[in-house]
């Protein structure tokens, strides 16, 4: 029996992921029963994954314009005015469910896939970032996780010779069963040649161009929208295999085609491959399109239409042509040496026809298939609010020791071992490397402006006060371009949350969104991309709500960009914001009293927006020689990364009277910043003028780190303990601070 | 000054090369695709850094059957200078120009970071400006630099004088801790046997910009411009 003879039962259309009413809007659609083919494509479209039922509704509250936006969400990528004529592309993706299965392949085939994303729209990329998620350094699974998650991402951009220059890491048991792996790549277009998605022009030729079809991935996208069970390592054979020395031919082809004027629109194939690139290019044109799938190159023999629609392969695009442009485009693939094929044409008819050696071997009326795709507005329930939380601490507790225990932690160590595996150097471009300021930044080629690139989210604020967690998530973005001196301009978000048919769960969620929506508005930093995973959940426990932001800045002169580096001794070390000693949800009560109440702090988002515009100002005007903004762990661990990355010493001032000390060291508070400079005068001056709290919190100094009260820890000590724990945990050690 | 740039399919460090020598030289390079057979006329030719052919033999073995190596190996005969620069080097090897093979990294993971060379000889085009003893800070990015050759060969390479750069710290010291992938004798950068080929693991074109990855590179292509 062929597998157009195969008979739709309700166990097949279950199968497929598909409810009962889902179902019946199917057969109103079609006025008849689908083959499987056609069911297989109703499965994919409405999949989690590529419908967005459940997140749509929300999603469309976030703010996502301003005069800076070229394109917002809605396209392969988000697309900003970067002036000059030049654009910065960008988008952050998950490959979260493949990764826990296959950690290799399915961190680079999510690295693929992102940059396919940004080529796809006409630019070259030109920095990689990631954010990741692991479970409990003590978990079985985890270290062999992060071991090849960070070896897949290595292996995928080393290869396609784009530089990874930055990200973020946590660990935490929520993640045991599903971890995180998140990837954005920013490139660079010119304005007036950003390519759409948008097919056009009846009668013009499809065209199939890179890898060839296999068997690989197929349902990747359903996977990615139910929860795992213990059985979901069975699902191997739904992870793709990346091949990134094939995308590097394939970038290289695109672009060279897309110097010419051949392409009408073009769209790269991920999840649900030829199914979703096809019906989005159709329906973002109001056409139809047919496809002869016999035409499509495939790498396996005996496959049939409904594994041609659903294979995941990767590396793959699809183009509408100019009519007559067909040969020059095909010598330029030819020499790249990648299959190109014609396998369709634009239609009046607005359906999805498919035909397998003449015969129909599918029809799907694109509109009704993209509109009618399910939309829930799902029920949801707030966060309950927490309560105060007890910060009190044995009287004994030593502060230095409370510091290399903090610096030493899996969420505050060196992230060094992680990132040499990255080729973050490639381009020559790369004026802040990882680990040397709070955001990446990568300069134009052949300009001095540069642009600034930074991943956050704080998990554990965002459980415990989904709102303020996901204005915290923005707001740390922003502070973090600040830092470094760049304009923050825009976001791309990435929302990883549990099973979202849970009301909890939805309402984290629901949060988040609201708290980032109203960060968005008061920073002026829209989102123009995004992507949301949900169904991140092991046998009923999910992970943290993580609203991971991608946030992409400018400066004019890379040479005006400052690090974190304390560069020489004699230097002001000025705090500047309000600092009341919040220790409610912060790294030092979670690890060190082992207390996760509470309610994390609260986000000031005018102050957010006054201190930051002050830091900023007196970056650019070179009034300051080294900037970190206060986040996981407070003044007390900000002082030790910047004396860490200088090799240079502090002697801190004498704490408030007024603040506890621990609190004064360890507070979360947020809007603040440490900047050293060697004109205290003027930058405390230039804070009182615009109202910012401004105070010297110490003297860069000696070789030592000496808190308030004078416990001294050298900074050579400092650096072992925050350098080491990482590569000997990796090396098989258990952990240990 | 003319120099080639080979470019396989995966060639990635070419555009860097291409920006250090003009940014040395004044003068741009041209970038040879690999089906080319013809390079006569250059003073230069550099194999850059990438993975050639996707590397998935053995790094470099394709790209060193390549009708292109044929015609680098040609001019190289003539007496041609050439540079291999990480997959250039390992290129080099497997077309044996160059002895000995680059192995995967000791530590068994791929090394991006920014490391020290001690030069140990000054040996016209190729190390510019710098003398015997000096240490320069520029790039490494690989997974297979772990230079192995056999102790008759090994002998051979110092007797000649013909070990030009190894891993060092900034102080010039040259052991164990300093060998960052388990090369023998730290070795970073060799000479053929007639002094006219070169290849080696680091990547001196990513040290030419004061603002990224410093400028201790442009030493080693002050020479290479002088090269006509």
């Amino acid at each position: 029996m062929s597998l157009a003879e195969v008979e739709i039962t309700p166990e097949i259309v279950a199968e497929h992921g598909l409810t009962t009413d889902e179902y019946q809007i199917v057969l109103n659609i079609l006025g008849r029963a689908p083959n499987i083919t056609e069911l297989g494509i109703f499965s994919v479209m409405w999949s989690e994954h590529c419908s967005y039922k459940s997140s749509r509704f929300w999603l469309k509250t976030l703010p996502t314009s301003g005069p800076q936006v070229i394109q917002g969400p809605g396209e392969n990528a988000g697309v900003i005015d970067i002036g000059d004529g030049d654009t910065a592309v960008f988008k952050i993706e998950s490959h979260n469910h493949p990764s826990f299965i296959e950690p290799y392949q399915g961190a680079a085939t999510g690295v693929g896939g992102i940059m396919r994303d940004v080529f796809t729209m006409g630019a070259r990329p030109i920095a990689n970032l990631n954010a990741l998620r692991f479970g409990d350094p003590s978990h079985a699974k985890t270290r062999h996780l992060v071991s090849g998650v960070v070896a897949g991402i290595g292996g995928y951009g080393n290869c396609m010779g784009i530089p990874t220059v930055g990200g973020e890491v946590n660990f935490d048991k929520a993640y045991n069963g599903n971890i995180l792996v998140n990837a954005m790549t920013v490139g660079l277009a010119r304005s007036d040649k950003i390519f759409y998605s948008k097919a056009s022009g009846i009668g013009n030729p499809v065209v199939y161009v890179g890898s060839k079809t296999g068997r690989d991935g197929i349902h990747g996208a359903t996977m990615a929208s139910a929860e795992f069970t213990e059985d979901s390592e069975e699902k191997r054979p739904t992870v793709q295999v990346g091949d990134p020395f094939t995308e590097k031919l394939l970038l290289e082809a695109c672009l060279e085609l897309m110097a010419t004027d051949a392409i009408v629109s073009i769209q790269d194939m991920g999840a649900a491959g030829l199914t979703s690139s096809s019906v989005e290019m159709a329906d973002k044109g109001g056409v139809g399109i047919e496809l002869a799938l016999d035409k499509v190159p495939m790498r396996e023999e005996g496959m049939t239409p409904y594994e041609l629609m659903l294979s995941e392969s990767q590396e793959r695009m699809l183009m509408v042509l100019k009519p007559g442009r067909e040969a020059e485009a095909k010598a330029i693939f030819d020499k790249w040496e990648l299959d190109f094929a014609v396998v369709g044409r634009v239609t009046d008819t607005g359906n999805l026809t498919l035909m397998w050696h003449g015969d129909l071997a599918g029809e799907i009326p694109v509109a009704p298939l993209v509109e009618a795709s399910p939309l829930y507005e799902r029920p949801w329930e707030p966060t309950p609010k927490a309560g105060d939380v007890d910060t009190s601490i044995p009287a004994d507790m030593s502060m230095s020791e409370a510091l290399k225990r903090l610096i030493g932690s899996p969420d505050l160590c060196s992230r060094r071992w992680i990132w040499e595996q990255y080729d973050h150097l490639i381009g020559g471009e790369s004026v802040k490397t990882p680990g040397a300021a709070d955001a990446a930044i990568v300069r134009l080629p052949g300009q001095k402006k540069a642009l600034a690139a930074t991943t956050d989210c704080t998990p554990r604020y965002c459980f415990a006060e989904p709102e303020t967690g996901g204005a915290q998530a923005v707001a740390e973005a922003w502070r973090n371009i600040t830092a470094t001196g760049a304009t923050p301009l825009a976001i791309t978000n990435n929302m990883n949350f549990g099973n979202p048919e849970r009301p909890r769960i939805m309402g984290q969620f629901v949060g988040c969104i609201k708290g980032m929506t109203a960060a968005a508005l008061a920073l002026d930093f829209p989102v123009v991309s995004g992507n949301v995973s949900l169904y991140n959940e092991t046998n009923g426990v999910a992970i943290l709500p993580t609203p991971v932001i991608g946030g992409v800045g400018m400066i004019a002169d890379a040479a005006l960009s400052v690090g974190l580096a304390i560069p020489e001794a004699g230097l002001s070390l000025i705090l500047i914001g309000e600092t009341k000693g919040h220790l409610g949800q912060s790294i030092f009560m979670r690890d060190l009293m082992n207390r996760t109440d509470g309610a994390p702090p609260p986000v000031d988002l005018t102050a957010e927006r006054r201190n930051g515009d002050c830091v900023r100002q007196l970056i650019t005007g070179g009034h300051v020689a080294a900037c970190h903004d206060l986040s996981d762990g407070g003044l007390a661990v900000a002082l030790a990364d910047m004396a860490i990355a200088g090799g240079v010493g502090v002697t801190m001032d004498a704490a408030p009277s007024n603040i506890a000390l621990h609190a004064w060291l360890y507070g979360e508070d947020q809007a603040r910043y440490l900047v050293a400079t060697k004109d205290e005068a003027a930058v405390l001056a230039a804070c009182e003028k615009v109202g910012v709290p401004a105070q010297r919190v110490g003297i860069s100094f000696g070789t030592a780190l000496t808190l308030p009260g004078g416990d001294t820890i050298s900074v050579e000590d400092l650096a072992h303990t925050h350098d080491a724990p990482l590569p000997n945990y990796m090396a098989g050690a258990s952990w240990s601070a | 000054m003319k120099t080639a740039i080979t470019v396989f399919p995966g060639t990635n460090r070419e555009r860097d090369m291409a920006a250090a020598i003009e940014k040395a030289s004044g003068s741009k390079p041209d970038l040879i695709w690999h089906g080319e057979s013809d390079l006569a006329g250059y003073d230069l030719i550099v194999v850059p850094g990438g993975f050639s052919y996707g590397d998935y033999l053995r790094c470099g073995a394709m790209a060193g059957n390549s009708p292109i190596m044929r015609a680098v190996k040609q001019q190289a005969e003539r007496g041609v200078a050439v540079l291999g620069v990480c997959n250039g080097f390992q290129v080099l090897t497997e077309t044996g120009m160059l002895p000995g093979v680059l192995m995967r990294n000791a530590g068994l993971k791929f090394i991006c970071k920014m490391t020290h060379i001690r030069c140990e000889r000054s040996h016209a085009p190729f190390t510019g400006s710098l003398n015997q003893g000096d240490v320069i800070k520029v790039a490494v990015a690989h997974n297979e630099g772990n230079y192995f050759a056999d102790e008759d060969t090994l002998d051979r390479l110092e007797g000649g004088g013909r070990v030009v750069f190894r891993y060092s710290n900034a102080a010039g010291l040259v052991d164990a801790t300093t060998n960052l992938n388990g090369s023998q004798r730290n070795i970073a950068g060799i000479l053929n046997e007639s002094g006219n080929v070169m290849g080696m693991m680091p990547h001196p074109e990513n040290a030419i910009d004061a603002l990224a990855g410093g400028v201790e590179g442009l030493k080693m292509f002050a020479g290479l411009a002088g090269t006509a």
